[in-house]
């Protein structure tokens, strides 16, 4: 199992690293027991995300899907991060090996926990984005 | 990227072929190349090499040359004396003694028994990885055939106690196997007086290239047949010998047994002052496996809050190569089923590190490793959501 080099210099240079004292919303996905978690922090100001932080317990894939998450919805509006998929992080990356694809999975599940947060406090959530937290139902294991 | 001295640490998994060895298979490539089954000059001197290969490995084991049997690998020979046990007894029982920390060499040959209704018991260990004579006594019953412990671990290094396993599966007119794949070479073995039936080795974990093992099974022994073919191994194994493997496997062998005091020595000098310096200066670590009852060259330690392969990837970049326990090194889900067998929590079997020293590693390199983990431990708790430095400066 060979990683890209894009997914090494996101593990070996994480972007975004850390936490949001007074994040407006935070997501928290994966339990240590399967071997990874993974904590996103967002600031938002006027529906745009200023600035997003994660902490990652988890292999290298992990730290760098988490990396490449943050810098693809920074800067981003609300809906458009909403549209973040796990394949788009995957390919950001310069693919993931098939083993390690949960873990794209996870870092698009940590990003749609925190906007759930943020749109369920706002009640921003309607028929048009509610199918967009749908991938939060599935277990990026498989099994739990 | 600049270059960085690469730092081999993982001597468990394998070996580099030593300058001796890959010098003594030399002629069995070229001029000694016959088939040793062939009757002319060529063929009867490559029957010579092995034979006296097999004599110089059954020395270094206190065996008989006529029990020491060339497979292809320390999985086909713990296959052989598992299944080929099994369907040679089954007439007197269905039911199988194992411990709960083989490697899945052992495992998943009794798995695939089990599926063919063979009853298997795996017996737990402590949390020091040892098994208990006992437990194997009280697990034996009138149906058991075969006591399959492993003499020393491959993860964890711990060393079982074999001759007291042995002798109460003598005393139950029980088989008994060892795989001694990470013990060959290692330690001082003596398959007579240690009393066992079947004991497994293979060559790449002691210097010998990779692609041969061999299977001892004691005189009187009866296990069925594995690889049908030609008559080669007494009948008992088909299959044309790998002459050059075969000879530099006992080449490194005799090398090993000549130097393993000193070897020793030196190998226990590195391991514990890598153990104490990873428990005295990184904390939260905690060593796994027994202290002092295991292999001169084992290390295995779990560091909290960071998981394996970040460890392992982050180490690789800085030149060092080692090992871990972790799933994600090997895309499962559950972490090593020998940590978890010694109870430690699925978190924190996840973040481990295994180091096997070998021949080449100095002290220099465990100085260095010790420098360069701690940094690499900083780095990975600074991520990680589980770790937080004032929680545990209040604690400390
Ligand atoms: C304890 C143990 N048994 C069996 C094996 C399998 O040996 P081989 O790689 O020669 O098939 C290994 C090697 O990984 C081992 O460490």
């Amino acid at each position: 199992m060979q990683y890209s080099d894009r997914v090494m210099d996101h593990f070996m240079n994480p972007r975004n690293v850390g936490e949001i004292e007074d994040a407006e919303a935070t997501g928290l996905i994966g339990n240590a027991k399967c071997g990874d978690i993974m904590k996103m922090f967002l600031k938002i100001e006027d529906g745009i995300i200023v600035d997003a932080k994660f902490k990652t317990f988890g292999c290298g894939a992990a730290i760098a899907t988490s990396s490449m998450a943050t810098e693809m919805i920074k800067g981003k509006t609300l809906d458009e991060a909403l549209q973040l998929t796990n394949k788009a992080v995957a390919e950001a990356l310069g693919g993931l090996p098939p083993v390690k694809m949960h873990c794209s999975l996870l870092a698009e599940q940590a990003v749609k926990s925190a906007l759930k947060e943020y749109y369920e406090k706002h009640d921003l959530i309607n028929d048009d984005n509610r199918h967009l937290f749908d991938k939060l139902n599935e277990d990026a294991h498989d099994h739990a | 990227m600049h270059q960085v001295k690469r730092i081999y640490l993982d001597h468990a998994a394998t070996t580099p072929v030593r300058p001796e060895v890959l010098s003594a298979m030399m002629p069995a490539f070229t001029t000694v190349f016959g088939n040793p089954s062939s009757l002319y000059q060529s063929g009867l001197q490559a029957h010579q090499l092995m034979e006296n290969a097999r004599a110089k490995i059954a020395d270094c084991i206190g065996a008989d040359s006529t029990e020491i049997y060339f497979t292809s690998c320390g999985t086909e020979s713990d296959n052989w004396a598992i299944k080929g046990a099994a369907q040679s007894h089954q007439g007197k029982g269905r039911h199988m003694v194992t411990s709960a920390i083989e490697h899945h060499a052992v495992l998943h040959a009794f798995d695939a028994l089990a599926k063919q209704g063979f009853e298997i018991t795996k017996l737990p260990v402590d949390a020091d990885g040892l098994l208990d004579p006992e437990a194997v006594r009280s697990a034996i019953r009138d149906d058991t055939i075969l006591v399959s412990v492993m003499m020393a671990n491959n993860e964890i290094g711990v060393i079982q106690p074999i001759e007291e396993i042995a002798a109460i599966c003598r005393s139950n007119q029980v088989l008994f196997h060892t795989d001694a794949v990470q013990a060959g070479g290692a330690l001082p073995i003596d398959a007579h007086r240690m009393g066992v039936d079947l004991m497994s080795f293979s060559g790449h974990k002691l210097y010998a290239p990779k692609g041969v093992g061999a299977l001892y099974i004691r005189r009187g022994v009866r296990i069925a047949n594995f690889f049908d073919g030609g008559a080669q191994e007494r009948n008992r194994r088909g299959g044309t010998e790998n002459v050059p493997a075969i000879t530099g496997f006992a080449r490194a062998f005799e090398l090993a047994i000549q130097e393993m005091e000193e070897n020793s020595r030196q190998l226990i000098e590195l391991r514990d002052a890598l153990i104490d310096g990873i428990l005295t200066r990184i904390p939260h670590t905690r060593l796994n496996g027994h202290p002092t009852r295991r292999l001169p060259n084992n290390v295995n330690v779990s560091i909290e809050f960071i998981e394996g392969e970040a460890i392992l990837l982050m180490l690789d970049q800085l030149g060092y190569e080692c090992s871990s326990g972790s799933a994600c090194t090997s895309g499962a889900l559950d972490p090593s089923h020998v940590l978890l067998a010694l109870g430690l929590p699925h978190e924190i079997a996840h973040g481990s590190l295994r180091v096997t020293f070998g021949r080449s590693n100095t002290m220099d390199d465990v100085n260095r490793l010790i420098d360069d983990l701690e940094i690499v431990v900083r780095r990975l708790r600074e991520m990680s959501p589980l770790y937080n430095e004032n929680i545990f400066s209040v604690q400390n």
